[in-house]
C-alpha cells in the first residue's frame, strides 16, 4: 500500500507518468476512430458496434459520435495526457532531484494532486456511458452548445465537472513546485545554476497558478449554467429546435475570454517544459555547454509574461471587437521572438559540439525539427487577415498538432527516454528507441502535414462528412493516406511500450550516471533512494559545464570543485 | 495552387500576405533544418573530436532576437494595414447594399430589406441557403445566430465571421468574380454541423435585382 499511497516525488511522478502514457493510448485510439471516418466516410465497421452501440450502429459512426470522439481526444490528450505527463510526471519526478531537495515542500499535498487526477479522468471518461453520450462541445466548450441541457446532455456536465477537479490538481501541483524551488535548493545552487528544465517547470507552475484559477471559475459558472438555469454565457431569445429559451443577460464571448485567459497560457504549459528538456539533453549530447544560458532561461519567462496577453487570437473572427484584435496580434508576434531566441540558441548548442545520436537526442532534435514547424504556422494565424481565411480550418489543426505532438511529444519521449535509466534504474533498448523515434517522426508528418494543405483548401475543422462540400470532395484520398498514416503511427508507439515495459526487467543496468552528465540527479543511485542524496549536497557550478579545458572527462558534476568551470 | 479562387475585393490582398508570410516562414524553415542536419552531419562524434567549451556570444545573440522582431514587426504593420480596409472600409457607402444572415441548428436564413432598404417590413424577401450578391458592390453583411454560434465562411472571399446568438455584428464584402460557391459552417454547432451547407451565388447586379424579383413573386 506504501508504494501506491506515496508521498515520495518519485514514486508520485511516476504515477503521473505511466497513468499519463495510458490515457493517451486511449486518447490515440479515439482518433483512429476518427480518422476511419473521415479516411472512408460512413464505411461500416462491424465490430464497433458491440464496443458503441448508440455511436455505431451496424458499425456505422453517427455525427453525434465523431463529435463525441474528437471532443474527448483534445481533452483527454491535453487535459489528461500531456500536462499531467510533461508537469506532473517530469515536475515531480525531477524537480527535487534537480535542486538537490529530499522532497517535494508538501509531499502529502503532493499525493493528493495525483490521486485527484485519476478520479478527474474516471469522472469525464464516464461520459462515454451515460445515456447521450460523452462531451461533444469540442475541447473549448463553447456555450451555448455546451452551456444547454437542450443542445447536449450529462456527457457535457461530467466534462466540465471532471475538468473542475482536475484543476485543482494542477494548482496543488503548481504550489509545491514553486515553494520546492523557491525553498528547498541546495547550498550553492542559486537560480543561475538551476538546470533549464528547472526554469521551465518554475514558469509553468506560476502560469498554471495564475491561470488555472480563471479556468476553473468559468467551468463552475458553465456548470451552474447547466444545472442551475443561470445565464453567465447564455444570451437572451435564444431559439432552439422551435422553443423560445428562458435564458437571458448572458454573453457567449465571456466564455471565450475566460476560458482562452487559461487555455493559451496552457499551450505554454505544455510547450514549456519540452523545451526545458531539450536544453538539458542537446548540452549532454553535444558534450557542450548551453549556448546562452541566460537568454535561455529568461526568453522562458517572456514567453510565460507575454503568453497571458495573447489569449484573444483565438478570438479575431468571434465578433469581438475588431480593433481588440490588433493588440492581440502585436503581443502574438512579439511572442515569437523569445521561441526564436530558444531555437537559435539550441543550435548555437549543436554548433562545434561533438554529437552524440542517441535516443533522447534524436527526440530532441526531432523536437527542434518538428516544433519549428509548429511555430512558424502560428504566424499565419497571428496575422488577423490570414486568420480570418485560416481560423477555424484543418491549418489549425496541423498548427497545433507540431506544436503538441512535434513538439511536447517529442520532447516527452525524450524526456522519458533520458530519464528512464534514472527512474528505472536499467536502460532502454536503443535499438528499438532509434526504430520507434525513426517511425514515429515519419507517420507523425504523413499524418500531419497534409493538414495544411486540406486547410488551405478551406477546409473546416470538426467535420464528420467532408464530402458533403463539393469543394471537398476531391480531399479524399489524401485524407485516405492520412488515415493509413495515423494507423501506422498509433502501431509504432507498440515499440515504444515493448521497450518500455520489458527494459524494466531485461535492460542493461544504468549505474549512477548513464549519459556523463552534469546535474545533480546523476550524482545519486539509480533509481535514487527514499531522501534521494545519500550525503548533503552542495553546488559549486552551473549545470551544463561539458568539455571544460584542461580536465581529463569532459563532463563536470556540478558537485564537484574546480577553478576551472564557468561559476 | 494551394488556394481555393480568389473572389472578392480583398482575398488577392490576404493571399498577398499569405505567400509573403511563406516565403518569410519557409526561409527560417530551411535555415533552422538544414543549420540542424549540417551541424549533426559535420559535428557528428569522432574519436579525436572535442566540443569548444563556449557559453554564448552576446553579439550573436542580438543579433537573432533583433532581426526576427523587427521582421515581426513588419508583418504586423502589413496585416494592420489590411485589416482596418476589410473591417472598416473607406469605400464604404453611405446606404450599402445590406443582407442579414441569421443563422441556425443547421441553416442560414437569409433577408434582404426589399425596395425600402428597412428590415422587419412587408416587403423584405427571405430565403434559405441561397445567398445571392451583385458583383462589384460592397456589401454589408449583418451576422446573428438563433441558438449556438456558428461561422460564416466562403473560403472563394476569404471571410469568416461567427454568428453568435444575442451579439449583432456585421462584415464587408465586395465579390468580385461572377460564380457559384459554397457556405461552409466553420464553428462546431452541434450534431448537424457537417452539413451546415449554403449556397452563393455572385451576378451583375441586374441580373442580382431579377432574382430579387422573382424570389418575393415566388415566396
Amino acid at each position: 500500500m506504501s508504494k501506491i499511497f506515496s508521498t515520495d516525488h518519485k514514486v508520485i511522478g511516476i504515477q503521473f507518468l505511466i497513468s499519463s502514457l495510458l490515457l493517451m493510448v486511449v486518447g490515440g485510439l479515439l482518433a483512429m476512430l476518427m480518422r476511419w471516418q473521415l479516411g472512408w466516410p460512413g464505411t461500416s465497421l462491424p465490430w464497433m458496434e458491440k464496443i458503441a452501440p448508440a455511436g455505431m450502429p451496424g458499425g456505422v459512426m453517427v455525427p453525434e459520435y465523431y463529435n463525441m470522439l474528437f471532443t474527448m481526444h483534445g481533452s483527454i490528450m491535453i487535459f489528461f495526457g500531456i500536462i499531467p505527463l510533461l508537469v506532473g510526471a517530469f515536475g515531480n519526478y525531477l524537480i527535487p532531484l534537480k535542486v538537490g531537495a529530499p522532497d517535494m515542500a508538501f509531499p502529502r499535498l503532493n499525493m493528493l494532486s495525483f490521486w485527484m487526477f485519476p478520479v478527474a479522468a474516471a469522472i469525464v471518461l464516464t461520459g462515454f456511458f451515460v445515456e447521450g453520450g460523452a462531451a461533444a462541445a469540442g475541447w473549448t466548450a463553447y456555450p451555448p452548445l455546451s452551456g444547454l441541457k437542450e443542445t447536449l446532455g450529462a456527457g457535457q456536465t461530467l466534462w466540465a465537472a471532471g475538468v473542475v477537479v482536475l484543476g485543482f490538481s494542477s494548482i496543488f501541483g503548481a504550489v509545491n513546485y514553486v515553494a520546492t524551488i523557491i525553498n528547498l535548493r541546495a547550498p550553492g545552487m542559486h537560480f543561475h545554476r538551476l538546470p533549464i528544465s528547472v526554469w521551465a517547470l518554475f514558469t509553468t507552475a506560476v502560469l498554471t497558478l495564475l491561470a488555472t484559477p480563471v479556468l476553473a471559475s468559468a467551468l463552475i459558472l458553465l456548470l451552474l449554467d447547466r444545472t442551475l438555469g443561470t445565464s453567465f454565457f447564455l444570451p437572451a431569445g435564444m431559439i432552439v429546435d422551435g422553443n423560445a429559451l428562458a435564458h437571458a443577460g448572458g454573453q457567449p464571448l465571456l466564455w471565450q475570454h475566460l476560458f482562452w485567459f487559461y487555455s493559451h497560457p496552457a499551450v505554454y504549459i505544455m510547450i514549456l517544459p519540452a523545451m526545458g528538456f531539450v536544453s538539458d539533453i542537446l548540452p549532454t549530447f553535444a558534450r557542450k555547454p548551453i549556448f546562452g544560458y541566460h537568454a535561455i532561461a529568461y526568453s522562458a519567462v517572456a514567453i510565460g509574461a507575454v503568453g497571458f496577453l495573447v489569449w484573444a487570437h483565438h478570438m479575431f473572427q468571434s465578433g469581438m471587437n475588431p480593433m481588440l484584435g490588433t493588440s492581440f496580434m502585436i503581443s502574438t508576434m512579439l511572442v515569437a521572438v523569445p521561441t526564436g531566441i530558444k531555437v537559435f540558441s539550441w543550435l548555437g548548442t549543436l554548433w562545434r559540439g561533438s554529437i552524440r545520436l542517441t535516443t533522447p537526442m534524436l527526440h530532441a532534435l526531432g523536437f527542434i525539427s518538428m516544433f519549428i514547424i509548429g511555430g512558424l504556422t502560428g504566424i499565419f494565424l497571428a496575422a488577423t487577415p490570414v486568420d480570418m481565411f485560416m481560423h477555424d480550418t484543418y491549418f489549425v489543426v496541423g498548427h497545433l498538432h507540431y506544436v503538441l505532438f512535434g513538439g511536447s511529444l517529442f520532447g516527452a519521449f525524450a524526456g522519458i527516454t533520458f530519464w528512464y535509466p534514472k527512474m528505472f534504474g536499467r536502460r532502454l533498448n536503443e535499438r528499438l528507441g532509434k526504430i520507434h523515434f525513426w517511425l514515429t517522426l515519419f507517420f507523425f508528418n504523413i499524418v500531419m502535414f497534409p493538414m495544411f494543405v486540406l486547410g488551405l483548401g478551406g477546409m473546416p475543422r470538426r467535420i464528420y462528412d467532408y464530402t458533403q462540400y463539393a469543394g471537398l470532395v476531391h480531399f479524399t484520398g489524401l485524407n485516405r493516406i492520412m488515415s493509413i498514416g495515423a494507423f501506422c503511427l498509433m502501431a509504432s508507439q507498440l515499440i515504444f511500450a515493448v521497450n518500455f515495459f520489458l527494459s524494466m526487467f531485461k535492460g542493461e543496468k544504468a549505474g549512477e550516471n548513464p549519459w556523463q552528465a552534469t546535474t545533480l540527479e546523476w550524482t545519486t543511485s539509480s533509481p535514487p533512494p527514499h531522501g534521494n542524496f545519500t550525503a548533503p549536497v552542495t553546488v559549486h557550478c552551473g549545470p551544463y559545464e561539458y568539455s571544460v579545458p584542461g580536465e581529463s572527462k569532459d563532463w563536470h558534476l556540478q558537485t564537484e570543485k574546480g577553478s576551472n568551470a564557468h561559476p | 495552387m494551394l488556394l481555393p479562387e480568389s473572389a472578392s475585393s480583398y482575398s488577392a490582398q490576404i493571399d498577398q500576405l499569405f505567400w509573403t508570410i511563406l516565403w518569410i516562414t519557409g526561409f527560417f524553415f530551411f535555415l533552422v533544418q538544414g543549420a540542424l542536419l549540417v551541424f549533426v552531419l559535420k559535428y557528428h562524434h569522432k574519436k579525436n573530436r572535442k566540443a569548444q567549451y563556449i557559453h554564448g556570444n552576446t553579439l550573436v545573440e542580438v543579433v537573432w532576437t533583433v532581426i526576427p522582431a523587427l521582421i515581426l514587426l513588419g508583418l504586423t504593420f502589413a496585416s494592420q494595414k489590411l485589416w482596418v480596409e476589410i473591417r472598416y472600409p473607406k469605400a464604404a457607402p453611405a446606404t450599402p447594399v445590406q443582407v442579414q444572415i441569421l443563422a441556425e441548428q443547421f441553416a442560414w436564413n437569409i433577408r434582404y430589406p426589399g425596395p425600402d432598404g428597412q428590415f422587419g417590413t412587408a416587403d423584405d424577401i427571405s430565403t434559405i441557403n441561397q445567398l445571392h450578391l451583385p458583383l462589384g458592390q460592397p456589401v454589408m453583411v449583418n451576422i446573428n445566430s438563433k441558438d449556438v454560434i456558428h461561422s460564416f465562411f466562403v473560403p472563394e472571399f476569404r471571410v469568416k465571421q461567427d454568428a453568435v446568438p444575442g451579439l449583432a455584428t456585421h462584415i464587408w464584402l465586395e465579390p468580385t468574380k461572377q460564380g457559384h460557391y459554397e457556405i461552409r459552417c466553420a464553428e462546431l454547432c452541434g450534431l448537424g454541423h457537417y452539413r451546415m451547407k449554403g449556397f452563393v451565388t455572385t451576378e451583375p447586379p441586374a441580373d442580382f435585382q431579377k432574382w430579387l424579383t422573382e424570389t418575393k413573386t415566388n415566396e
